[in-house]
C-alpha cells in the first residue's frame, strides 16, 4: 500500500493531525487549509497536493494561480466565485454544491504572490501533460521548457510517447534535449545538439552559446571539436529563422504602430484636411471618446466584455456632438483666419482639460481590457502577435474604409467635398454650406471620439491623453497631403513601419527625432505632402 | 457626478471666503507655511494630493493649538506644471507673502528651478519625492529617499533574494533616470555583474508604443537566467508599457519589474490586472498595518470626503517633514530661517511605518526601505523590508564624482558639498 504510507508521511509532516482514513479525505483536509496567511504553509500544502492523486486538484490550483480563489470567512470554506449582479455566486470547490449569492465582503481572497505562483506554475504544467486539450499541452509543456531541469526533463520523457500533436511533441524534444546536451555521454549530447538546432526556443539558443563558451584564456572550454563545429553552425540556422521572424514581428509592430497613427489622424483629415481648421482641441475630442468608454464601463461593470460595442457608437455621438458645438459656437466665425482658429481651439482644449480634471479628477481612470482583448496568438516560440494591437489594425482599417465610402458614395460626402473645393459654387447649387461645416466638423470629431476609444485600450485615459497624441496626429496629415484621406493612410502605415524599423538601431527617443526631422525636409521639399491635391481650388 | 461638483464648488468657494477672511483679520499673528505645488498641468495628476494633504496638516496643526501660540495659514500658489514658474512662485511666496516655510515641488527640474531663489532669499523648502541624490543646500530639508534609500536595496533584494542575473534599466529620458541608473549601473558592476547581462533602455515623456522595446525584454530575458527589470519609467508612460507586458505574455514570476515612481496613487486610475505580482520599492506602503498609519488613513479619507482616496509615499514625506518643522519650530522657539535650520538636525518623529525619522545632518532622513508586490486591489504586500532605517546619502558612493563629496550642515564644516580629498567646500555648487 505505498499510497498510505506516503499518506502517513504527509500528515506526519502537516501542522495539523488529519483523520488518517483515506486519501480523498486527506486531500480535501490540504485543501481546506488553503486560506493560511503564511505564504511558506501554503507553500508546503501546494507541494503535497500535488502529489495526491485527485481529479479536482488541477482545477483548484490553477484557479488559486490566476488569484480567482476565495474562502468564505464566515467558516474558512474553500470557494469559487463567479461575478452576478452587485452579488457573488460561491461554490465549494470541493463538493461542486451552490452555496449561495453573498456580498464581496463574506469572502476573501486567497492572495498569492510571485513565489507561490511560480510553484503552481509548474505543479499545474506537470498536471496538466495529459489534457485531452491541445493547447493546454502545449502550454503545459512550454511552460516546463521554461524552468526545465532534471525532474522536468525525466517527466516530458514519460508522457512523450503518448503524445499525438506534432507541436507538442517538438516542444518535448526540445526540452529534453535541453537537459541531455548536459549529460556526459558524447552521441546523447551531439543528437541533443541536433535537436536544438531546429529549434526556435530561445533558451535553445542560449544552450548552444554556452557551448562555444571560452575560457579566460580565450580557448574553447569544451573539448570535443564536432560538437562545438555543430553548435556553431547549428546557432547560424537558429540566428537565420529568427531573423524572418524578427523582421515579421516588426513589420508587425510598425503595421499597428501605423493603424493608431491612422485612427488619430483620420478625423483630423476631415476638419483639417477637407475643411481647412487647425483644430488643436482634436487631442481632446479623442479624450472625450475615451472618457465615454469609461462612464459606459461604470454603467455596465457585469458586461465590460460588450462594453467596447457599446462605447464606439456612443464616443462617436459625444464627440460628434462636442464638435458641432465647438463649430457653432467659435470655428464658424474664424473661417478663413487660420492663425485665430488655431489660438482659439488651444483655448478650447484647455478648457475641456480642465473640464474634465473638474469632473473626473485629474487623476487617470481605469478603463477594463475585456477578456477577448488581453493576450496574445503565439505562432511558435519565437513569434507572437498580441491579440489588441491585432484588433486595433483591423478597427482602424474599418474606420478608414467607412469614412471612405461616407466621402465618396453618399450624397453628404458629395456636399462636402463640393463645399470643400468651391464654396460659392457649391452654395449656388443650393447645397447649405453652414449645415455641411457643422456636419462635417461633427463627423471628425466623432471619428475622433471612435479613435478614443481605441486608445482607452492602449494607454492611460486622463486629461492629458489628447496633448499626447495631438502633435503625431497632424505630423501624419501633413506629411499625407493635406485633403486626401488616402495620403493620410499611406503616410500613417509608413511612419509606422518606418518608425518600428528604426527603434531597433537607434533607441525610441533618437527614432521619434530622426522621423521628425526627415518628415521636415520632405515638407521642405513637397510642401503639399506626399499626395498633394490638384485643380484649380488648391491654387487660391 | 454633478452632485459632487457642485458640492466641490461651493467648498472651494467658502474656503477662499473664509480664508480671505482670515487673512484680514488674523495677519498679524499667524504663521504662514507656503504649498507650491501644481495644480493644473500634467503633473497636477499627482501634485494636487499633496496640496490636500498640507491643508490637512495645517489644520490639524490648528486644532491643536497651532505653532508657538500663532495659528498656522496655507497659502496655496499653482506654479502650474511650469518649471521657470516654480522659481516665480517661490519668489512670490517668500518676498510678498513672507511665508515661513514653504513644502513643495515634485519634478527634479522644478525644485531645480525654484532652489535659486530659496537660496538667494533664505528661504526653507521641504521636498517630498524621491530623486536622484546628488544635492544637499542649505536651504532644503529632503524628504523623500535618495537613490541609496530606494534604488539600492531594491536592486538588493533582486539579487539576493530572487537571485536575478540580467538587468533591464529602463527609464523616462530625464534626468532623474539617467542619474539611478548611472548609480545603479556603477553598483551592479561593483557587484560582478558583466556589461552584456545589463541592457539600459531611455523613452521619451508618456510614451505610449512599447511593442519593441518589450518584445526586447523578452528576448534579453529569455538566456536561460534570471532577469529583472529595474523601471524609473515616470508615472503616464507605465500603464502602456505594464499592458505590453501582460499581453506579451512576460509575467511577473518571469521577469518581475521592480518600478520606483509607481505607487498607490497612480494604481487607483489604472486596470491592475496586468501589474499583480510586479513590485514596487516605497519607504510606505498604505497597506502597512499600524497603529498611526490607520489614524492617518481614516484622517485623510475623513478630510476628503471620499472613502475610495488612497495615501502615498510623498504623502508620507510630507507628514514627516510638516511634524519635523513643527518641532524645529517650537525648539528654536522662532521661525527664523537660520534658527530653523539649525534645529532641524537632529530631530526625530514617529514615521507612518513604524519607525522613527530621523533628520541627518545632510538635510536627508533615515528611512526603512519597503518592497511590495502589486496585489489587484491596487495595493501592496510588503514581501521585504530593510532590518533597521537607512540614512540617506545625498552624493552617491558609486559615481565617480562625488564618492569623496559629504555634507553636513552642523558648524564648524556647514557644507553640502565637501570633498573629503582635496578638502574643499564647492558650496552651493552642484556640478
Amino acid at each position: 500500500m505505498p499510497i498510505q504510507i506516503l499518506y502517513l508521511l504527509l500528515a506526519s509532516l502537516l501542522p495539523m493531525q488529519l483523520p488518517a482514513e483515506s486519501e480523498v479525505i486527506g486531500f480535501e483536509a490540504l485543501v481546506n487549509q488553503l486560506h493560511v496567511n503564511s505564504y511558506k504553509e501554503k507553500e508546503a500544502i501546494i507541494k503535497q497536493i500535488a502529489t495526491l492523486k485527485d481529479s479536482r486538484k488541477v482545477t483548484i490550483l490553477q484557479t488559486m494561480q490566476d488569484g480567482d480563489l476565495y474562502y468564505r470567512q464566515s467558516d474558512k470554506k474553500i470557494v469559487y466565485r463567479k461575478k452576478t449582479g452587485d452579488q457573488y455566486r460561491i461554490t465549494d470547490v470541493l463538493s461542486k454544491q451552490d452555496l449561495g449569492l453573498v456580498d464581496s465582503g463574506t469572502i476573501k481572497k486567497i492572495k498569492v504572490n510571485n513565489k507561490l505562483r511560480r510553484i503552481l506554475r509548474s505543479v499545474v504544467a506537470r498536471l496538466s501533460l495529459e489534457d485531452d486539450d491541445v493547447d493546454v499541452r502545449l502550454t503545459a509543456v512550454n511552460n516546463i521548457v521554461k524552468n526545465i531541469n532534471d525532474s522536468g526533463a525525466e517527466l516530458l520523457r514519460e508522457s512523450m510517447p503518448a503524445e499525438q500533436d506534432e507541436d507538442v511533441r517538438a516542444a518535448m524534444k526540445t526540452g529534453i534535449a535541453l537537459m541531455d546536451v548536459l549529460s556526459d555521454e558524447p552521441s546523447v549530447r551531439h543528437e541533443a545538439v541536433d535537436v536544438l538546432a531546429q529549434s526556435v526556443y530561445p533558451a535553445a539558443k542560449s544552450r548552444l552559446e554556452d557551448i562555444l563558451e571560452k575560457d579566460e584564456a580565450g580557448n574553447y572550454i569544451e573539448t570535443d571539436v564536432q560538437l562545438l563545429k555543430k553548435a556553431r553552425s547549428g546557432i547560424e540556422n537558429i540566428d537565420s529563422k529568427l531573423e524572418v521572424y524578427s523582421f515579421l514581428e516588426t513589420a508587425f509592430f510598425g503595421l499597428s504602430l501605423g493603424s493608431v497613427l491612422l485612427l488619430i489622424a483620420v478625423g483630423l483629415a476631415i476638419t483639417f484636411g477637407v475643411m481647412g481648421v487647425i483644430n488643436m482641441a482634436h487631442g481632446e475630442l479623442m479624450m472625450i471618446g475615451a472618457y465615454t468608454t469609461y462612464v459606459v464601463q461604470l454603467m455596465m461593470p457585469n458586461h465590460i466584455d460588450y462594453s467596447l460595442f457599446v462605447a464606439i457608437p456612443l464616443a462617436f455621438v459625444v464627440a460628434g456632438l462636442f464638435g458641432v458645438a465647438i463649430e457653432r459656437s467659435v470655428i464658424r466665425f474664424l473661417y478663413g483666419r487660420p492663425l485665430e482658429t488655431l489660438l482659439a481651439t488651444f483655448g478650447i482644449s484647455l478648457i475641456l482639460q480642465q473640464m474634465v480634471r473638474s469632473i473626473f479628477s485629474p487623476l487617470n481612470r481605469s478603463v477594463a481590457t475585456p477578456e477577448w482583448m488581453s493576450g496574445s496568438f503565439e505562432v511558435n516560440a519565437a513569434l507572437s502577435l498580441t491579440y489588441n494591437r491585432f484588433y486595433v489594425i483591423i478597427f482602424s482599417l474599418l474606420v478608414f474604409f467607412f469614412l471612405l465610402a461616407l466621402l465618396k458614395k453618399t450624397s453628404l460626402g458629395l456636399q462636402v467635398r463640393a463645399v470643400s473645393q468651391n464654396r460659392p459654387m457649391a452654395k449656388a447649387m443650393g447645397v447649405r454650406s453652414e449645415w455641411v461645416d457643422a456636419l462635417t466638423f461633427g463627423l471628425g470629431s466623432g471619428i475622433a471620439g471612435v479613435a478614443g476609444v481605441a486608445l482607452s485600450q492602449l494607454t492611460n485615459v486622463g486629461p492629458n491623453l489628447g496633448q499626447t497624441y495631438i502633435i503625431d496626429s497632424f505630423m501624419v496629415v501633413v506629411f499625407g497631403g493635406v485633403g486626401n484621406l488616402w495620403g493620410t493612410f499611406v503616410s500613417a502605415m509608413s511612419l509606422g513601419v518606418f518608425n518600428k524599423f528604426l527603434e531597433p538601431s537607434t533607441g525610441a527617443v533618437l527614432a521619434k527625432i530622426l522621423v521628425l526631422v526627415l518628415i521636415i525636409l520632405f515638407i521642405q521639399k513637397r510642401p503639399r505632402g506626399m499626395f498633394p491635391q490638384k485643380g484649380r481650388a488648391v491654387e487660391n | 457626478m454633478k452632485h459632487n461638483v457642485l458640492k466641490k464648488f461651493a467648498l472651494f468657494a467658502s474656503a477662499a471666503t473664509l480664508t480671505m477672511g482670515m487673512q484680514a483679520t488674523l495677519a498679524a499673528d499667524t504663521i504662514k507655511v507656503g504649498v507650491l505645488h501644481s495644480l493644473s498641468g500634467t503633473m497636477a495628476i499627482s501634485e494636487t494630493t499633496l496640496k490636500d494633504t498640507m491643508l490637512m496638516l495645517v489644520e490639524e496643526q490648528n486644532k491643536k493649538g497651532g505653532v508657538l501660540g500663532k495659528k498656522l495659514e496655507a497659502v496655496v500658489v499653482d506654479p502650474a506644471s511650469n518649471w521657470p514658474l516654480f522659481a516665480e512662485k517661490a519668489r512670490e511666496l517668500i518676498q510678498k507673502e513672507k511665508v515661513a516655510v514653504t513644502f513643495g515641488c515634485w519634478t527634479s527640474v522644478s525644485r531645480k528651478s525654484a532652489l535659486p531663489v530659496f537660496e538667494e532669499l533664505n528661504g526653507l523648502l521641504f521636498y517630498p519625492v524621491q530623486y536622484e541624490g546628488e544635492e544637499s543646500s542649505k536651504n532644503v530639508f529632503y524628504t523623500g529617499a535618495a537613490p541609496n534609500q530606494q534604488a539600492i536595496p531594491a536592486v538588493d533584494y533582486l539579487m539576493n533574494e530572487i537571485g536575478v542575473k540580467r538587468w533591464v534599466l529602463a527609464g523616462t529620458d530625464y534626468v532623474y533616470p539617467r542619474t539611478t541608473n548611472k548609480i545603479l549601473e556603477a553598483y551592479l558592476k561593483a557587484k560582478g555583474v558583466k556589461s552584456k547581462d545589463i541592457m539600459i533602455n531611455y523613452t521619451p515623456f508618456g510614451h505610449a508604443d512599447w511593442q519593441s522595446i518589450v518584445a526586447d525584454i523578452k528576448k534579453f530575458g529569455s538566456k536561460g537566467k534570471k532577469t529583472a527589470v529595474v523601471s524609473t519609467i515616470n508615472g503616464d508612460a507605465n500603464v502602456p508599457f505594464y499592458k505590453e507586458l501582460g499581453n506579451q505574455g512576460v509575467s511577473a514570476e518571469d521577469i518581475p519589474v521592480v518600478a520606483f515612481s509607481v505607487g498607490e496613487e497612480e494604481l487607483s486610475g489604472i486596470d491592475t490586472k496586468p501589474l499583480v505580482g510586479h513590485l514596487a520599492a516605497w519607504n510606505y506602503f498604505m497597506s502597512v498595518e499600524n497603529e498611526d498609519n490607520t489614524a492617518f488613513i481614516k484622517a485623510w479619507k475623513k478630510f476628503i470626503k471620499n472613502d475610495k482616496r488612497v495615501t502615498n509615499d510623498p504623502m508620507e514625506a510630507h507628514v514627516i517633514g510638516f511634524n519635523m518643522w513643527v518641532k524645529a519650530v517650537e525648539k528654536a522657539g522662532t521661525t527664523d530661517t537660520d534658527a530653523v535650520e539649525a534645529a532641524m538636525i537632529g530631530i526625530s518623529v514617529p514615521n507612518l511605518t513604524g519607525g522613527i525619522a530621523t533628520m541627518m545632518p545632510n538635510h536627508h532622513l533615515t528611512k526603512p526601505v519597503l518592497i511590495g508586490e502589486i496585489q489587484e486591489d491596487g495595493q501592496f504586500d510588503t514581501v521585504w523590508q530593510t532590518k533597521g532605517t537607512v540614512v540617506g546619502d545625498a552624493w552617491s558612493d558609486y559615481l565617480p564624482g562625488s564618492k569623496d563629496v559629504v555634507s553636513d550642515w552642523r558648524k564648524p564644516l556647514a557644507c553640502g558639498n565637501y570633498n573629503v580629498k582635496t578638502k574643499k567646500c564647492s558650496g552651493q555648487n552642484y556640478k
